[in-house]
């Protein structure tokens, strides 16, 4: 019973949002819907995306509100980004809405995650300009809380502004989930930010936007082995030494023995010269020829 | 090359152990919780027990064996006295808290077996002291009565037991040791209230304090009535604002009072009036009164003047009059007197002699006899805080003595090797071996085997060992200011290391130590000289040290330039010169710290903002900016340990080649931070929960963006956690519940963005990103492995061997529970071992995987020693790549020399140069004559 009741202030506060975001036209949120669960493909500002069928798109998000309104929508959440430049107060700048998923044992979790970006005022825009002359920091913050923010605190993320530009601006958000807390956000650049920054003004004052969930992996189990599963297997590995090949084996014994073969043959061959020497130089040749054939040449 | 050193710590009891039966024995108890026999004519340690850190000694006696009290009262032991065995062990139960008190009485004896009393927990027990059979129990907690004192009545089988309920009623029982029966009880309230220590005058009479802590209050409780008598301070003479206390002692009728800086000796005249015999400064340090020959008592007072120390021994009541006077000189290193003991012996001229064992201001204990100190012990090393190295001084030029010695040394190892040498001669060469002056020399050696270890302890003494033969080369007592009274030192950093220019300096350290014990308290720096000992300087700062960060910068003087971080999260420059902080500037916007907030489960990071702003101009402070938090839930996560790595960490190379003839980039970041959490359910002790409500989770943070690198949870498993994050791998050793087993897990980061370098030709044309400087910004493109395997021991401390340039292999140090270090080959914790590694990875050196991790008895470097009370362990490179210097410490000290992959480098000490020299000699001479036959015989045949 207990948990109804903020449930029904959730809708009730999520019905008034609507109603705010109906009569203010200045957020304009064109959500892309893509299912994905890691990834929410994001376009911050109307120009970006499809700039030239926008009466389309609205309409879209108006269905979804409305699908969103017809559903279970309370096991919707929103919370927003805010962002700061420099060392300046932290001011609203995007909103993450998501579903909470609620488990069989309890548990509650968040999928489908979306992201909308306010877009940059001109006052903004010279901030953030400011920051990449300064190569000071952007920073951006999260509830710890998703369901009741702030939580305890909020958490912060900064990235030093000049990593940002590339296009547009590219952002990307890997938000660490523990249930409905965020752990931490892991806010920067979508690709690699290499030092020394260089000063580079975006060419779309637009931001790019990518977003990923994550959650704690499971660690490996220790392997866990019956005993004689590895008495087999340290058998097993004994029993079959591989056979290596006649050559490999002797091959050390079988060069010096050619050797001492060829020498013989060469010697008979050159017996009938060296006749006028005595016969038994025969037996004496062999174990000089183990000396190698140069130094049986020498002698000669 | 190795060496054992066995100590005990800060004495805290002492009990005298004088039967004729054997030799003369003192057996003592200390605050690191060792119970210890000493041999009185050396100071040498007979026995030693170590209890666990949780198993404090409460009290100590001898009754037919050493009895101990520990555990707040609750562990009563017996310990064979010739030998240290245990006797018996006896745990007594009670509901309540209270002053834990162990009473032997002297003559309460049915049999042999004489009767043992404690105090604890609320009950009174008596004991037998055969086998520790609890003969009967008395709850006085039931009553609310709180323990003071029990006192035996002289010569009968009579005990009072006193005590307070609440803080006025005060009662007083009348017990019959023999089998607890109570004889009487009389109880009377005090309007004043009782506060503090009781001191025993009489058997019949103490003194207390009432909660104004301005009168004195003697309570006496004769013939059945209780009756109280107030006595104000101010009567006495004696100024009583400020801090008032009686301390315990067991004089008999005279007592202690410590009143701000001085003590005052009140005695208790016949007319039951009190009288201040002697005032004296707070320095001033009085035994315990001992009983010597016909009920004789006799107590020593020992009183500083100047750098020599008066101890006098006086008979019981009567202050002018002296036993023994004597003045020793004391090193003032020593610092005070913090503790006197005395015992007494007959003379050879049957008359009585005494003699005093010092427990002073570092620790340290001394025997005291004939106005000489016979023998004193360095306790202070038991309680070592933290350790750094020193090199040792540069030889100087010329041929000194040791080299000649050398020499000769060389040729009789030859004639040994030839079996030429006659036994005396071997003998000759094993004495120098075993002496090894070489070992111990006070300069550097070319291979780096011999430095200093500085030792930073907790009695605010450093001492500089030697790691040849791990003697004391200097001690230092750090310098109390006047600023200052309860000091607390924590750090040793290297402050100066001169190496590549400003030679003729020698290198220093800075210690950092606090004023109090909260983390908000004003911190002190000292800097002392390694060669000499000195304190150069030390600064009483107005600012706290919460951290201190050792930069990778030094200036010209090789100062290392050190930031503290105070708890208003602003930092401070060190060495304050105009040096210092132009070097700072340039690297200003690239400093970044994390701090890790263990109790709040916050992790934040840091960067510089900007000069500090308040009324005084501090061009040395700077205040900064978090830049990225990281926030545990409370309900589920609790960090239990933060594990980094060695700065001073060298990695020999990036790459890492496998059996596929395939490169794996290893992710090396300085920056790298483990972190394990636990569910605050199963943070408690193993056992506190089920497997199914406790985890671990443990994290890898790049700590520049608090990125997550790695997390990853491990279900059923809880701490302790210890850690050891090395290279591109973290260690770690935990419990668990399910398996009932301790596991360790090994998890290696690779670094995937380097991975396409693999194309010689990209190499040869420079298109690769090998050399582009890694920025922490760029998204990391990273892969994990880890692998889990069993392992049989607890684990105190785990360390991993460090050497000069990395190249050898690592092996883990690991301080199991049996208090002895193993070493394990990091190839055993490799997540690449598989259940049937092919040939290619065999020849890698791949061992097949196995569920535990071998324990291989001869892999023990401290052999078959023990480093009692082990805490940490230290590796230090040494020059000579294949070798590392290992450290540990805690009770005991131990030093060795390992070389994981064998000492590849270099000949062993037992290689003989001459022999080699002369095998040279002989192999030239024999060619020689060889070739000269041999020209001879071509002669002859030239000539047939």
């Amino acid at each position: 019973m207990k948990k109804k009741l903020p449930l029904f202030a959730l809708f009730l506060f999520f019905f008034s949002l609507l109603l705010f975001c109906h009569s203010s036209l200045a957020f304009e949120s064109d959500e892309l819907l893509v299912d994905d669960e890691e990834f929410g493909l994001e376009g911050g500002s109307k120009p970006q995306i499809k700039p030239h069928e926008p009466a389309p798109t609205r309409s879209t998000t108006t269905t979804t509100r409305r699908k969103v309104s017809d559903q279970d929508s309370d096991s919707k959440i929103q919370f927003s980004l805010e962002h700061a430049f420099g060392d300046s107060d932290f001011v609203p700048a995007g909103t993450f809405s998501a579903r909470l998923k609620t488990s069989s044992h309890g548990g509650q979790t968040l999928t489908k995650l979306r992201f909308s970006r306010n877009a940059f005022t001109g006052e903004d825009k010279e901030k953030f300009e400011k920051l990449l002359q300064d190569d000071d920091f952007y920073r951006i913050r999260l509830p710890s809380n998703t369901v009741s923010p702030p939580g305890r605190d909020y958490i912060i993320s900064s990235v030093k502004a000049r990593c940002l530009p590339r296009e547009g601006l590219d952002e990307h958000f890997v938000i660490h989930m523990e249930g409905v807390n965020i752990l931490a956000v892991n806010y920067g650049a979508f690709g690699a930010c290499s030092y020394p920054r260089q000063l580079k003004l975006p060419h779309k004052w637009s931001f790019n936007s990518h977003t990923v969930l994550k959650n704690s992996e499971q660690a490996p189990r220790a392997p866990i082995f019956a005993e004689e599963v590895l008495g087999e297997n340290g058998e097993g590995e004994i029993i079959p030494p591989p056979e290596r090949s006649f050559w490999a084996k002797y091959w050390m014994y079988l060069i010096p023995l050619g050797l001492i073969v060829i020498n013989a043959v060469t010697q008979a061959m050159n017996m009938p010269e060296e006749g006028v020497q005595g016969g038994g130089q025969t037996q004496q040749s062999a174990a000089a020829i183990q000396r190698g054939p140069g130094s049986a040449v020498r002698r000669r | 090359m190795d060496w054992h050193q066995q100590y005990i710590g800060k004495v805290k009891h002492a009990v005298f152990h004088t039967q004729k039966t054997g030799r003369k024995r003192v057996v003592v108890s200390t605050e690191e919780n060792v119970i210890a026999s000493l041999d009185l004519r050396h100071g040498e340690i007979f026995w030693r027990h170590v209890l666990g850190i949780n198993d404090v000694v409460d009290g100590i006696d001898i009754a037919l064996d050493v009895i101990t009290l520990s555990s707040d009262g609750s562990t009563l032991r017996a310990w064979n006295l010739p030998d240290g065995q245990m006797v018996w062990e006896s745990f007594l139960r009670g509901s309540k808290h209270s002053k834990p008190l162990l009473l032997v009485p002297t003559n309460l004896k049915v049999d042999k077996d004489s009767l043992i009393l404690v105090s604890s927990k609320g009950c009174l027990h008596a004991v037998s002291s055969i086998d520790g059979e609890i003969l009967w129990t008395r709850d006085f907690a039931a009553e609310s009565v709180e323990v003071q004192q029990v006192i035996q009545l002289d010569e009968s089988d009579q005990i009072y037991v006193v005590g307070y309920a609440g803080s006025s009623q005060f009662h007083a029982y009348q017990i019959n040791a023999m089998n607890g029966e109570l004889l009487n009880h009389e109880t009377a309230a005090f309007s004043g209230g009782f506060v503090g220590d009781v001191a025993l005058v009489s058997s019949d009479t103490l003194v207390t304090l009432d909660t104004t802590r301005s009168i004195l209050v003697t309570v006496s409780f004769k013939n059945r009535k209780i009756a109280f008598q107030e006595t104000h301070l101010s009567n006495l003479g004696e100024d009583s604002s400020g801090m008032v206390e009686i301390l315990p002692s067991s004089l008999t009728g005279m007592f202690t009072v410590k009143i701000n800086n001085y003590k005052l000796f009140i005695r208790l005249t016949s007319e039951d009036k009190l009288e201040v015999v002697h005032k004296v400064d707070h320095e001033t340090v009085v035994s315990d009164a001992l009983v010597f020959s016909e009920g004789k008592e006799a107590f020593a007072v020992v009183e500083h003047g100047g750098s020599k120390v008066d101890i006098t021994v006086k008979p019981g009541q009567d202050w002018n009059n002296n036993l023994v006077q004597e003045s020793i000189e004391m090193d003032h290193q020593r610092g005070l007197v913090h503790k006197v003991f005395i015992n007494n012996y007959l003379r050879t001229d049957r008359s009585h002699g005494f003699r005093a064992l010092i427990v002073m201001e570092d620790h340290s204990l001394l025997l005291v006899q004939q106005g000489k100190i016979v023998w004193n012990r360095e306790d202070a090393l038991a309680s070592i805080i933290d350790v750094t190295t020193s090199e040792l001084p540069v030889e100087k030029e010329g041929v000194s003595v040791a080299k000649v010695e050398h020499s000769l040394f060389e040729w009789l190892k030859l004639k040994g090797t030839l079996m030429l040498a006659s036994p005396e001669d071997v003998a000759a060469i094993q004495a120098i071996r075993l002496k090894s002056s070489e070992k111990s020399k006070m300069t550097r050696d070319h291979n780096g085997f011999r430095k200093l270890l500085i030792v930073l302890t907790k009695a605010r003494k450093i001492f500089a060992l030697h790691s040849g033969d791990g003697r004391v080369v200097w001690s230092l007592l750090l310098h109390k200011s006047e600023a200052c009274d309860s000091p607390t030192e924590l750090n040793l950093y290297q402050w100066q290391t001169p190496h590549h220019h400003a030679m003729d300096e020698n290198p220093s350290v800075l210690v950092v130590g606090r004023c109090g014990v909260s983390s908000k308290a004003p911190a002190i720096l000292s800097f002392v000289d390694t060669y000499t000992g000195k304190e150069l300087n030390s600064f009483d700062l107005v600012h706290s040290a919460v951290q201190v960060m050792p930069l990778p910068f030094t200036d010209s003087t090789e100062q290392r330039l050190h930031l503290l971080v105070d708890d208003d999260r602003r930092i401070h420059l060190y060495p304050k010169t105009s040096e210092a902080i132009s070097i700072f500037q340039q690297e200003f916007s690239n400093i970044y710290w994390y701090s890790v907030e263990a109790d709040n489960g916050i992790i934040k990071g840091h960067a510089v903002k900007s000069k500090c702003a308040g009324e005084v101009l501090d061009d040395f402070c700077f205040e900064t900016r978090v830049l990225w938090s990281i926030i545990f839930p409370m309900e589920s996560e609790k960090i239990i340990a933060a594990v980094s790595r060695k700065q001073n960490e060298v990695v020999h190379t990036q790459a890492k080649v496998t059996s596929e003839q395939d490169v794996m980039y290893k992710y090396i970041s300085k920056n790298l931070l483990f972190v394990a959490t636990v569910a605050p359910k199963a943070s408690g002790h193993i056992g506190s929960a089920d497997p199914d409500e406790a985890w671990l989770v443990v994290y890898l943070i790049d700590t520049i963006t608090g990125r997550i690198l790695h997390r990853m949870t491990h279900h059923g498993a809880q701490g302790p956690v210890h850690a050891v994050l090395s290279e591109n791998w973290v260690v770690y050793h935990y419990f668990n519940l399910r398996a009932h087993r301790y596991e360790m897990s090994v998890t290696e980061i690779y670094d995937q963005s380097r991975a396409e370098n693999k194309d010689v030709l990209k190499l040869v044309l420079g298109k690769h990103n090998l050399t582009a400087p890694v920025s922490s910004y760029s998204r990391p493109e990273i892969t994990t492995k880890s692998q889990t395997y069993f392992f049989t021991h607890s684990v105190k401390a785990v360390a991993v061997t460090s050497t000069a340039k990395g190249i050898t292999s690592k092996q883990l140090l690991i301080g199991t529970i049996g208090d002895q270090v193993l070493a394990l080959d990091k190839r055993f914790l490799d997540p690449r071992r598989s259940i049937n590694p092919t040939q290619a990875e065999k020849e890698e050196g791949i061992i097949p995987l196995a569920d535990s991790l071998p324990i291989i008895p001869q892999s023990y470097v401290t052999h078959s020693l023990k480093v009692e009370g082990l805490r940490g362990i230290l590796t230090v490179p040494a020059k000579l790549e294949s070798t590392t210097l290992v450290f540990a410490y805690g009770v005991d000290l131990f030093y060795t020399r390992l070389a994981p992959s064998r000492t590849y480098d270099s000949l062993t000490e037992d290689f003989s140069y001459a022999l080699l020299l002369l095998t040279i000699v002989a192999l030239v001479a024999a060619i020689f004559v060889t070739w000269v036959l041999s020209e001879k015989k071509e002669l002859r045949e030239k000539w047939r």
